[in-house]
């Protein structure tokens, strides 16, 4: 393949005004999957559940596939599997060395569950694969107005219990000794970690959650420490990359997925040296 | 409905009842006893230090009044309520763990979460807690890294923030485990000004683990000394003896007063180690 073709396969911009109208619900979905990314995401690093995203979103693979398989709703199978995750991780590993070892256990599991459903589905291979690495296909209205309600009740929920759920995340011994109710949020807070999960894998597929989950509020964390300028910037980082990343993918017949990764983990390259130049800075300051 | 308190006995019935109340209490902990017939009251304003060798059950102490241990025996009330149940009204310095150098939060957003952490939703109207944050972060002096991420700030730092954060809630008890750790001397008696006068501006009932009670011998009321063979609650001088102390470890104890400080001597082989007033003059 020569660099021409490479670049004509990964950006089409022929008849992009009309693919635009076409799949305007696709970018909608992306800006909402970003907001709930970048603020759900924010509590995932602050609880340090970076890992536990992955293995859920392998379990969510695994439900999505069995219902593509059964010919019932693949969004509520998403849904059954990671919240099955979820309180399966929330449950048996309050403690952070059981809970890397369940996930870690989980994980191959309901990967493996996933492939077999997948292979013994009849439909053609590529658009199953899409549940693994993401794909972009036109989102209808329904599918657009049940990821609303999904995120709503994701953003509602963390909106109701942020004060003791950064405490409980941050502050764990004190949060308890002042009576936050630390076990409960923290399974609360499992169940809309796998709400949002199982939507996000419908866009970027089980694979690549975490870049939307994970990489923007970890990049938001390299450049600021304040809580509401982090959530505000994860929002930022994250919403970038997915609409960015569906709008270059518009035109080619790739998925949607590296285009998405590509400009989270470039965002958070581009914070990284943000940070590293200012610590320079600072050293040099102090040896003056 | 009000025209049947006599306004000028509430204040002094409050005052009068203690914010801690032990009666006749024992801890079991993984089949072991820790301590039995424990009988304690803590005034409003008074400052009681529990001394101790490890394992005896200090931190124990603080948890089953915090709530989260369950005494084997008799009864514990906290603020005229069974323990767990007060919320804000108790301040908690926790026994110190450092913070990641990666944690997301600033030392004024740590002590925020002690004002209203425990309340649901966001903050809405900051300039209470902002007020609140930073008059808790000028008790300790630490209102000049009050924007500081905390996981990059030393230990001493960290503690002080730890005092300020178990201030600003305006507990009426205070529960502090270790406070001076990790403090250098001039810290420690700047963070021992702070909760003293925080005990007296505002009438709190403070009980402080601590394994060296020198810094502290200004300003103690009353000493709980938790020892294998049983324990001893009283005025500094009295508990802190020679014959006091050989009959709560079972083994001969001198007491020394080295330029007025306390110094614990185990068995005359000059040993103190383990004993717990941890004492070097």
């Amino acid at each position: 393949m020569s660099l021409d073709e490479l670049w004509s396969t990964l950006f089409d911009f022929s008849d992009y005004g009309a693919l635009l109208a076409l799949l305007w619900n696709s970018v909608l979905a992306g800006a909402v999957l970003g907001v709930v990314g970048g603020v759900i995401g924010y509590f995932v690093m602050a609880r340090d559940l970076a890992f536990a995203v992955h293995g859920i979103s392998e379990l969510s693979f695994a439900g999505a596939s069995a219902a593509l398989l059964l010919g019932v709703n693949v969004v509520a199978g998403s849904i059954g599997g990671s919240l099955i995750a979820a309180l399966l991780i929330g449950l048996l590993g309050s403690r952070a060395r059981d809970r890397n070892s369940i996930i870690g256990v989980l994980m191959p599991f309901g990967l493996g569950l996933g492939i077999l459903f997948l292979a013994l589905h009849p439909g053609r291979s590529s658009n199953k694969f899409g549940l693994l690495t993401g794909q972009i296909v036109a989102v209808d209205n329904p599918q657009l107005a049940s990821l609303v309600v999904v995120a709503v009740i994701v953003l509602g929920g963390l909106l109701l219990m942020w004060r003791p759920l950064l405490f409980a995340s941050l502050d764990e011994e004190v949060a308890a000794a002042r009576g936050v109710p630390v076990r409960r949020l923290s399974i609360a807070f499992m169940v809309l970690l796998a709400l949002a999960t199982a939507v996000s894998l419908h866009i970027v597929g089980a694979l690549l959650v975490l870049a939307l989950l994970v990489t923007p509020a970890a990049a938001a964390l390299r450049v600021a420490t304040s809580p509401p300028l982090v959530v505000g910037l994860s929002v930022l980082f994250a919403t970038t990359s997915t609409v960015g990343g569906i709008l270059l993918a518009l035109g080619s017949s790739i998925p949607i997925s590296p285009y998405v990764t590509t400009i989270s983990f470039t965002i958070y390259l581009v914070c990284r040296l943000v940070d590293t130049a200012r610590h320079r800075g600072r050293r040099l300051h102090w040896a003056r | 409905m009000s025209t049947e308190t006599v306004p000028t006995t509430v204040p002094s019935t409050r005052a009068a009842a203690p914010v801690v109340s032990v009666r006749d209490a024992a801890l079991e902990l993984g089949g072991r006893t820790l301590w039995s017939h424990l009988d304690l009251e803590l005034s409003p304003g008074e400052l009681v230090v529990v001394l101790g060798p490890n394992g005896a059950g200090k931190s124990s102490l603080l948890r089953v009044l915090l709530g989260s241990l369950e005494l084997a025996s008799g009864t514990a009330q906290v603020l005229g309520g069974p323990p767990g149940s007060a919320g804000g009204r108790i301040g908690y310095v926790p026994q110190q763990k450092l913070f990641d150098r990666g944690a997301p939060l600033r030392a004024k957003d740590l002590v925020g979460l002690g004002f209203d952490g425990p309340r649901p939703g966001i903050t809405l109207r900051g300039a209470a807690k902002a007020r609140a944050v930073r008059s808790a972060l000028e008790r300790v002096d630490a209102q000049h890294y009050a924007s500081r991420p905390v996981g990059r700030l030393s230990g001493g730092e960290q503690q002080r923030l730890r005092i300020a954060q178990s201030f600003v809630s305006s507990p009426e008890l205070l529960l502090c485990d270790e406070p001076l750790l990790s403090l250098d001397l001039g810290h420690q008696r700047a963070v021992l000004d702070a909760i003293d006068e925080y005990r007296r501006g505002a009438g709190a009932g403070v009980l402080l683990v601590t394994h060296d009670v020198n810094p502290l011998l200004g300003m103690v009321d009353r000493v709980l000394y938790l020892a294998p063979a049983g324990h001893r609650l009283g005025a500094p001088s009295e508990v802190l003896t020679g014959p006091v102390l050989s009959e709560l470890y079972g083994l001969h104890v001198d007491v020394l007063d080295v330029h007025g400080r306390v110094v614990v001597v185990a068995g005359g082989s000059g040993d103190d180690e383990g004993l717990g007033t941890g004492g070097h003059a």
